[in-house]
């Protein structure tokens, strides 16, 4: 059987959509509160913009290229454009049909209302909006005509704009072309003073509102918001460049020049400003997207933080709770000398990776701290323990990844800010990003070195670890540290160590460990015995990989898949994947862990990654793979893996066809594995919290008469 | 406890391992870093290493002085091996580098080199003294040569280098012109030729079952789950389904399969064939790859050294074995050897005070002794002179150069007029400590050498005793030594004038 047929496969991008889908399905369910149906459509508006910027501009770069190589499904560039561009109207489409029907509606019914058009104010709201205008709006604003003089302006990449053709107040000459950007300094949503409910009206419509007191000589004929999108990919020519900071700093100023791959342009825009735009743009047909409503969806994650609303936000979903084994005040080394500890995050909070570092940072038998740093939060609190670290006179080493995608600005920064606190920092291996999450503690105690590690799924990044699911583990383990040890000796520029205890590494061996461990579920089910993958990642989609599934299928093991995102994987296709499930989780949290399951005859095997099934992860990145290997930690993997399996609420299944169906109730039943989690890590944390006050004896205190 | 770093600046790579080091522990590894770096290119090519090699080995070697501060290292040992030691301009580049980067590096010669190498495999202990109570060869394949060790009951026997490294053979067969497949014919037929030679000169019938292998390539990926090298420890017919496997395969794919970079792939093929024909011309049944490297030879002396372990193994013992058995192939007179010894070394030890040096000194005394006349065997006319070039080609693992150049002068001197240092040190390649060394242990074999004469072992139950300026040497009344006597006085003048001590023979009553 030959499992690389292209029938097999689905296209990456396609299956992309199909996720943007499923998020915009839960900015439709009714089920969820209203303000977090908002959030949802912003997200499906954001994710949308990344996937233009990344994909979408590869795709045309491709075909711009003559590229031909056929992708995993076999379609050509060319071919793949036409159906993204293809899906991609019809899901702006449903996403305005979801605000215009469905959202609006209702929030107006909730006592939001959105002011559509400028046009609808009342007279005493107009007012208040004009002197907005003139107190906030006007001093910020830079209009800029166009005509022989004075050539058409740079549009910045996925800035609002507002176009406007106008005419000469004297009455001579032909239409000018002006334009004004919408000022990101400014919130987009302008709150109206109002008695009872609350009135907002957009920037933009403010602006237009307004416009004629821009070009004063000038008759404003019409005027409307247009939005644009440039090819963002960056592509850093690492052989050549001298420094690669200086390099990524230099590209970073070239970005808003790309090529424009998108037009966003209100409907019924007039059809002489649209011309002059596309023109000058030098934009196709198809490129064009006439949107029914506001561009730029994502200004509704703001309105999710508009006062007053909270009844129509979610809270069932609780804060991280505290881990029951690291409470604030512990020793942490202590602790993990105890024993491996395992943290699910966000159910669990993220406090005690910071509280590892901050301790390491003031212990005076600790000699160094190592850690891998990918994308970071603005006022990060790690940083900020690794920079106290490096004044205590430890040997800190920080490998940056400058090159995380859109983060770049932010992660030269502190990167600098680390090398000025006196921190050794690593920009990573040449033409290979470091996606692999690792802290690496070195301690001398009385016995000698003590390594003590941290490995995780997610970044170390306080803010996102309160919003994606990841799992993190504390070892101090001799053969683990040994190997973090050598990934650090690797990651600065040493050569690989001659052998690893317990980790896998990518670009070099981490694919050969998957398909060795996929292919000994293989080997197994042909002997008739039980085999069982369940395999839990963000997207799927390397060919290697999903042929030794198919393969594995085919032979009899079960597999069970849960992919929040992308996956080339086909189904229930007859003598290929007959033994295979895909369910999608999107839910509250950003589904984000990594969590690998081989049955392996009876003596189950589980690991946690870095690492997705994709090629760039598997062959251009710095990844790794860690076993899980207590009893106790193993039992609790399989206790989250069989919870998503179980998930009737925020799970969508894949279906033979391509499509993602809920998978509706069982029994009656409907069990949201989020929600699940949360419950339970606070009844853990209360029980630890009651065991622990059993402890405490309070003394009787002197009453004063 | 001790934490100590061990740099070994290879040819080919620039290594560091850190080690904590405690009397109850032992030795333990804490971290294992490699740069790679081709200095040998440079220094096999041109005699120098460029600018730019220089520029580099600063650079990482400043990486690890901070590495070593990072563990707060109590000490460090830093060895260049062949290519700095054939580096023309040594004394500049090594200054300089001491000079950028505060790390100074020592030169070991290529005894010394194997030396270490043997000693980190003795120090993994109970595994290497069982396997050399049988017959066992240790094989060291380096780039340039490969140094054969023969160990019979937990004795070292003999140790010759010959010129089948690893990358030498990779560049002979890049001058070949022929087709891939015959590579392996062609191997064989460099390595045999030489080896039967190595056989017939010292093998012998003796029997060889097992094979220790110190090199860079098989050792890389022992244990990785490669077919027939699964343990350290295998059966000498593995190599042979280890190198039927490589050969089916391109050598990218040997190199995914076994994580190792694409252009070693090659030399981990050599080093295979390599050593499966040693394995086959000794009829070895055993082949053993400890994975141990130079970094581990340099922390094992340093723990013995600072006392903090116990040998695992009698190291002097195998030199004066070497020693031994170098005396043996040029027919030297064993018991004569000691008688002479002994007298040699009852002078010294009464001389202590007097010479102020220590055991290492007695040591090579001793080999001065066991070598003594090698150069008979060649002519009796010029017995200094080839005695002394004897010693100069023939290693003895376990001396560095200079020690034996001491004990080929000592040797050479007993024989002839001693040269003062300023004809001695011409070619400049002795300080004035060594010259000094040279003259101190020369004075007393001269003595020794005098007291035996007439190789009649008359002097066998010889006392001495120092006594103010006076060295007094008693012998048994009953012999005659008259002989000595007359030639006595001439020795006696050297001996003064390096020690102001008068050495008298006198008889006891």
């Amino acid at each position: 059987m030959d499992f690389s047929k292209d029938k097999f496969y689905t296209n990456r991008e396609l299956s992309w959509l199909q996720f943007d889908k499923r998020v915009l399905a839960e900015a439709k369910d009714k089920d969820n509160p209203l303000f977090e149906r908002l959030k949802f459509l912003s997200i499906t508006a954001s994710n949308l913009d990344e996937f233009f910027m990344v994909r979408v501009a590869s795709l045309k770069d491709m075909v711009s290229a003559g590229y031909k190589k056929r992708d995993i499904a076999g379609m050509t560039a060319a071919r793949q454009l036409a159906m993204v561009v293809e899906e991609t109207h019809k899901l702006v489409d449903e996403q305005y049909i979801a605000y215009n029907r469905s959202l609006m509606p209702q929030l107006a019914k909730n006592g939001l209302h959105i002011i559509r058009h400028h046009e609808d104010l009342n007279k005493e709201d107009a007012a208040y909006v004009d002197r907005y205008f003139a107190d906030n709006v006007y001093p910020v604003l830079t209009p800029m005509a166009v005509d022989s003089s004075r050539p058409f302006p740079l549009i910045r990449n996925r800035s609002l704009n507002l176009g406007a053709l106008m005419k000469k107040k004297n009455g001579e000459g032909e239409l000018d072309f002006a334009t004004v950007q919408v000022p990101s300094v400014l919130s987009r949503i302008v709150t109206i003073p109002a008695a009872e409910e609350t009135k907002v009206i957009l920037l933009e419509e403010v602006i237009e509102r307004n416009i004629h007191k821009l070009f004063l000589n000038y008759d404003i004929v019409c005027s409307y918001p247009f939005r644009i999108m440039r090819n963002a990919d960056l592509i850093i020519e690492e052989d050549e460049a001298e420094d690669l900071l200086q390099e990524i700093e230099k590209q970073l100023k070239q970005r808003q020049w790309g090529q424009v791959i998108r037009l966003e342009v209100e409907e019924g825009i007039d059809d002489r400003l649209l011309k002059l735009i596309r023109d000058e743009l030098e934009i196709e047909q198809e490129d064009i997207y006439a949107i029914r409503g506001p561009l730029d969806l994502t200004f509704l994650m703001k309105m999710y933080g508009l006062e007053g609303f909270d009844d129509l936000k979610e809270h069932s979903y609780l804060k991280p709770q505290p881990v029951p084994e690291l409470e604030d005040e512990t020793d942490m080394f202590g602790r993990i000398r105890e024993g491996d500890i395992l943290m699910h995050h966000p159910y669990q909070t993220f406090e005690p990776v910071v509280n590892f570092i901050r301790q390491a940072a003031k212990d005076p038998d600790v000699l160094a701290i190592k850690q891998t740093l990918y994308r970071v939060s603005g006022n990060s609190p790690i940083v900020a323990a690794l920079e106290q670290a490096a004044d205590y006179g430890k040997q800190v080493s920080v490998l940056v990844e400058l090159k995380a995608r859109f983060d770049e600005e932010n992660n030269i920064v502190w990167a600098k800010k680390l090398e000025k606190a006196g921190c050794h920092v690593i920009y990573g291996l040449v033409g290979l990003k470091t996606h692999s999450k690792i802290t690496l503690v070195v301690r001398r105690e009385e016995h000698g070195i003590r390594r003590y590690v941290h490995l995780g799924t997610g970044n170390y990044n306080d803010t996102t670890a309160k919003l994606y699911t990841d799992i993190g583990l504390f070892t101090c383990s001799e053969s683990i540290g040994e190997d973090a040890t050598a990934v650090f000796n690797m990651l600065s520029g040493y050569s690989e160590p001659r052998n690893w205890n317990k980790l896998s590494l990518a670009p070099l061996w981490l694919k050969d460990r998957f398909l060795y461990l996929i292919n000994r579920e293989k080997e197994y089910a042909l002997q008739g015995r039980t085999a069982h993958i369940i395999a839990k990642m963000n997207s799927l989609c390397d060919k290697e990989i999903i042929e030794a599934l198919y393969a594995a299928s085919a032979a009899g093991v079960k597999i069970e898949l849960i992919i929040r995102g992308i996956c080339c994987l086909k189904v229930g296709v007859p003598g290929v994947s007959e033994n295979i499930t895909v369910r999608s989780i999107v839910g509250n949290y950003l589904e984000h862990a990594r969590i690998f399951y081989f049955e392996n005859d009876g003596k189950p095997e589980y690991y946690c990654s870095s690492a997705d099934w994709m090629p760039r992860n598997l062959d251009r990145r710095v990844e790794i793979l860690f076993p899980v290997e207590k009893p106790q930690l193993q039992e609790k993997l399989r206790h989250i893996l069989d919870c998503q399996l179980r998930d009737t609420v925020k799970a969508s299944v894949l279906q033979t066809d391509g499509s993602y169906e809920k998978t509706g109730k069982t029994n009656g039943k409907a069990f949201n594995s989020q929600l699940y989690f949360c419950m339970e890590a606070r009844d853990l944390a209360r029980a630890e919290k009651d065991t622990g006050n059993k402890r405490i004896f309070i003394p009787e205190t002197h009453h004063a008469e | 406890m001790k934490t100590f770093a061990a740099i070994d600046v290879g040819s080919y790579e620039l290594a560091m391992k850190i080690f904590e080091i405690s009397s109850n522990k032992g030795i333990k590894e804490v971290d294992y870093i490699r740069h790679r770096i081709d200095l040998g290119t440079d220094t096999f090519a041109t005699g120098k290493i460029s600018n730019a090699r220089v520029d580099e080995l600063c650079r990482v070697l400043r990486d690890y002085g901070e590495i070593m501060k990072s563990y707060k290292a109590d000490q460090y040992k830093a060895y260049g091996t062949s290519a700095i030691r054939e580096t023309e301009n040594r004394m500049i580049v090594l200054d300089q580098i001491a000079q950028r980067t505060g790390i100074t590096i020592e030169v070991l010669s290529n005894s010394e080199q194997r030396f270490l190498n043997y000693k980190s495999i003795a120090s993994i202990g109970d595994d290497f003294n069982r396997i050399i109570e049988k017959g066992t060869a240790i094989v060291d394949i380096g780039g340039g040569s490969i140094q054969v060790s023969l160990f019979d009951k937990d004795m070292l026997m003999t140790t010759q280098n010959m010129r089948l490294g690893v990358l030498r053979l990779q560049d002979r067969l890049g001058r070949l012109n022929i087709r891939p497949e015959q590579n392996e014919i062609m191997l064989d037929e460099i390595v045999s030729s030489q080896l039967s030679v190595f056989k017939k000169l010292y093998l012998k019938d003796k029997a060889i079952e097992n094979i220790i292998v110190v090199d860079d390539y098989v050792s890389a990926v022992v244990g990785k789950n490669v077919a027939g090298l699964e343990q350290s420890s295998v059966e000498a017919t593995a190599m042979d389904k280890f190198l039927e496997r490589v050969r089916a395969k391109s050598v990218q794919e040997v190199s995914r399969i076994l994580g190792m970079p694409e252009e070693n792939v090659p030399l981990l093929f050599i080093s295979g064939v390599l050593i499966n024909r040693i394995a086959k011309v000794m009829g070895a049944k055993l082949i053993w790859v400890p994975g141990v490297t130079l970094c581990d030879g340099i922390a094992y002396e340093y723990a013995e050294r600072s006392k903090l372990i116990k040998p695992a193994h009698d190291f002097e013992q195998d030199i004066i074995a070497c020693a031994q058995n170098i005396s043996k192939r040029y027919m030297g007179s064993r018991r004569r050897s000691e008688t002479l010894e002994k007298i040699a070394l009852t002078i010294y030890d009464s001389m202590k005070k007097v010479h102020g040096l220590g055991r290492r000194e007695r040591l090579l005394l001793r080999i001065a002794t066991l070598l003594h006349d090698c150069g008979k065997y060649i002519s009796l006319v010029n017995l200094g002179e080839c005695s002394y070039n004897i010693i100069m080609s023939t290693e003895i693992i376990g001396l560095s150069h200079v020690e034996r150049e001491i004990v080929a002068n000592v040797v050479k001197y007993n024989h002839m007029d001693f040269d003062y240092y300023e004809a001695m040190g011409k070619d400049g390649s002795l300080t004035r400590k060594e010259y000094l060394t040279i003259a101190k242990l020369t004075a007393i074999l001269k003595i020794a050498n005098g007291l035996d004469r007439s190789h009649k072992q008359k002097f066998k139950n010889v006392k001495t005793t120092l006594k103010e300026e006076q060295l007094i040497i008693t012998v048994d009344a009953s012999l005659d030594v008259t002989l000595e006597k007359g030639l006595f006085s001439k020795r006696a003048d050297f001996f003064e004038e390096v020690y102001s001590v008068r050495p008298i023979i006198r008889q006891s009553r």
